[in-house]
């Protein structure tokens, strides 16, 4: 039922997102501490751009980075001074801009757990004599570890639920960008239904299997009493 | 909460002010004659009194969108194919159908500084990437790849081929600089005739099959004499001239 393009497209899909989960693990820890730590005035403004990508149209960030990417844009014209041409139509393209996307995904739950730990497992932590880092691996880490699951969770569920942003920047092409979503917008436009069809039943199935284990873990982490993070609320 | 009832009363407002009286004229337009299909409706709005709304797409999904119920009165598509395939279902109207546009492709670049002439850029193979559409999807991709074959380029320009989803798409990719070169319609990079941005290659029409454009009355549209009126102004000497200052010819 699924031909080779097809094959191809989820696994580029899968290859894409866990390269976007994991970039977004490094990257949103630090973040997701800053906020949920901070005092300072720059709260508001930080959380409140981090969480743009959840009410932007996909097409508003797509054109924005098919601009910027370019070679007039900023971004392009760094890529290019570093000798690494323009990164629209690539693979790593496809992850610059899914890592922007998915973004609130990712800092938003790990951001309310680590709020949900509290000053005092740190301050007994600091008071047996544990440095910054060791508090943040031995309390932090654990503490958080159902934030955490929720974040890479949702973080991957996103980026392959991802389409508008792919479509404006990806150019469609074999094993390098042309993700599920796109392969199957091709057949729908195309008038292929049978092939849509396949395709997305496969999609649909994934998509359940990603949410019961989710919910299914989050039920767990309940009666553990540590803080599970709530989940973003979703729009494509 | 007079704030409430202010939101709410607005909510009811735009729920309920948007029928007029005038006919209306539904239009579903393929992405190529985005820019023509502007002053047409100006001109057929001065000329008719009537009033025209104009839905922009790739004429693959327009069709899949009207066969699913789309409230659309006149179809104008970038082929012939999806016209006749929607009278052949009866959800258009047959003796309707006439070729409104021939379409014309130029191998374009945003820069002024590439020599598309004769596709000699192409030939030296020097240059980063290529945009088409979506030959599966675009009679104007399907054309760029006729063209390519008909200059022995199709193989070794390949690998540098990007893909947009419709023609509309593939001119953003070449404006935007992220593909070096590009085939386009003609009509996206003309204005009045002339061609204000870049470097362009008109491709001889010996090259690709002839891109003849149909419109065609949709069965929604049989009742509406909005749409009557359109399909006659388009076929109209005043609307032909509109229509050749986008690069089209017309038969």
């Amino acid at each position: 039922m699924l031909t080779d393009a097809d094959l191809s497209a989820l696994w580029l899909t899968l290859r894409l997102a866990t390269v976007v989960t994991l970039m977004l693990l490094v990257i949103g820890t630090p973040i997701a501490w800053w906020l949920a730590r901070t005092r300072s005035w720059l709260r508001g403004p930080v959380g409140a751009v981090v969480a743009l990508p959840l009410v932007l149209p996909p097409t508003v960030l797509g054109f924005y980075l098919l601009i910027a990417l370019g070679p007039n844009g900023p971004v392009g014209g760094l890529t290019q001074a570093l000798g690494l041409g323009t990164l629209a139509f690539t693979f790593w393209g496809l992850v610059l801009a899914s890592v922007i996307y998915s973004l609130p995904f990712v800092v938003q739950p790990l951001q309310n757990a680590m709020e949900a730990i509290g000053e005092r497992p740190l301050e007994v932590a600091a008071t047996l004599g544990a440095g910054p880092w060791d508090r943040f691996f031995t309390v932090i880490l654990p503490l958080a570890r159902p934030g955490y699951l929720t974040a890479i969770v949702l973080g991957f569920a996103h980026t392959v639920g991802e389409f508008g942003v792919v479509l404006m920047i990806g150019g469609n092409i074999p094993e390098e960008t042309r993700v599920v979503s796109v392969q199957i917008y091709d057949h729908v436009e195309a008038l292929a239904y049978g092939q849509a069809h396949g395709l997305s039943a496969v999609m649909v199935v994934l998509s359940f299997a990603v949410l019961l284990v989710l919910y299914g873990f989050r039920r767990r982490a309940g009666l553990w009493g540590a803080g599970a993070a709530p989940v973003p609320e979703h729009r494509s | 909460m007079p704030l409430l009832s202010a939101f709410l009363l607005l909510l009811v407002t735009f729920t309920f002010a948007s029928t007029a009286a005038a006919e209306t004229v539904r239009l579903a337009v393929a992405a190529n004659f985005a820019g023509a299909v502007e002053p047409l409706t100006a001109a057929f709005r001065a000329e008719t009194g009537h009033d025209a709304s104009v839905s922009l797409g790739s004429s693959g999904k327009l069709v899949a969108q009207i066969r699913n119920g789309a409230p659309f009165d006149v179809f104008l598509s970038a082929d012939q194919a999806k016209p006749e395939a929607l009278a052949a279902s009866g959800e258009a109207v047959a003796d309707s159908r006439f070729t409104y546009a021939v379409g014309a492709l130029a191998l374009w670049s945003a820069s002024k500084d590439v020599d598309v002439n004769n596709a000699a850029a192409l030939r030296n193979g020097d240059f980063g990437k290529l945009a088409l559409a979506n030959p599966r999807l675009a009679p104007y991709g399907a054309a760029a790849v006729d063209v390519l074959k008909s200059l022995g380029l199709e193989d070794s320009t390949r690998p540098h081929w990007v893909q947009g989803e419709n023609i509309g798409q593939t001119y953003q990719f070449v404006r935007t600089g992220n593909a070096a070169l590009g085939f386009v319609a003609l009509s996206q990079i003309t204005v009045d005739g002339k061609r204000p941005e870049g470097s362009a290659w008109i491709v001889p029409q010996s090259l690709y099959a002839p891109i003849r454009q149909d419109a065609i009355l949709l069965k929604r549209g049989a009742q509406n004499p909005a749409a009557e009126a359109f399909l006659t102004f388009l076929a109209s000497p005043a609307a032909r001239t509109i229509i050749h200052n986008f690069g089209y010819t017309t038969e």
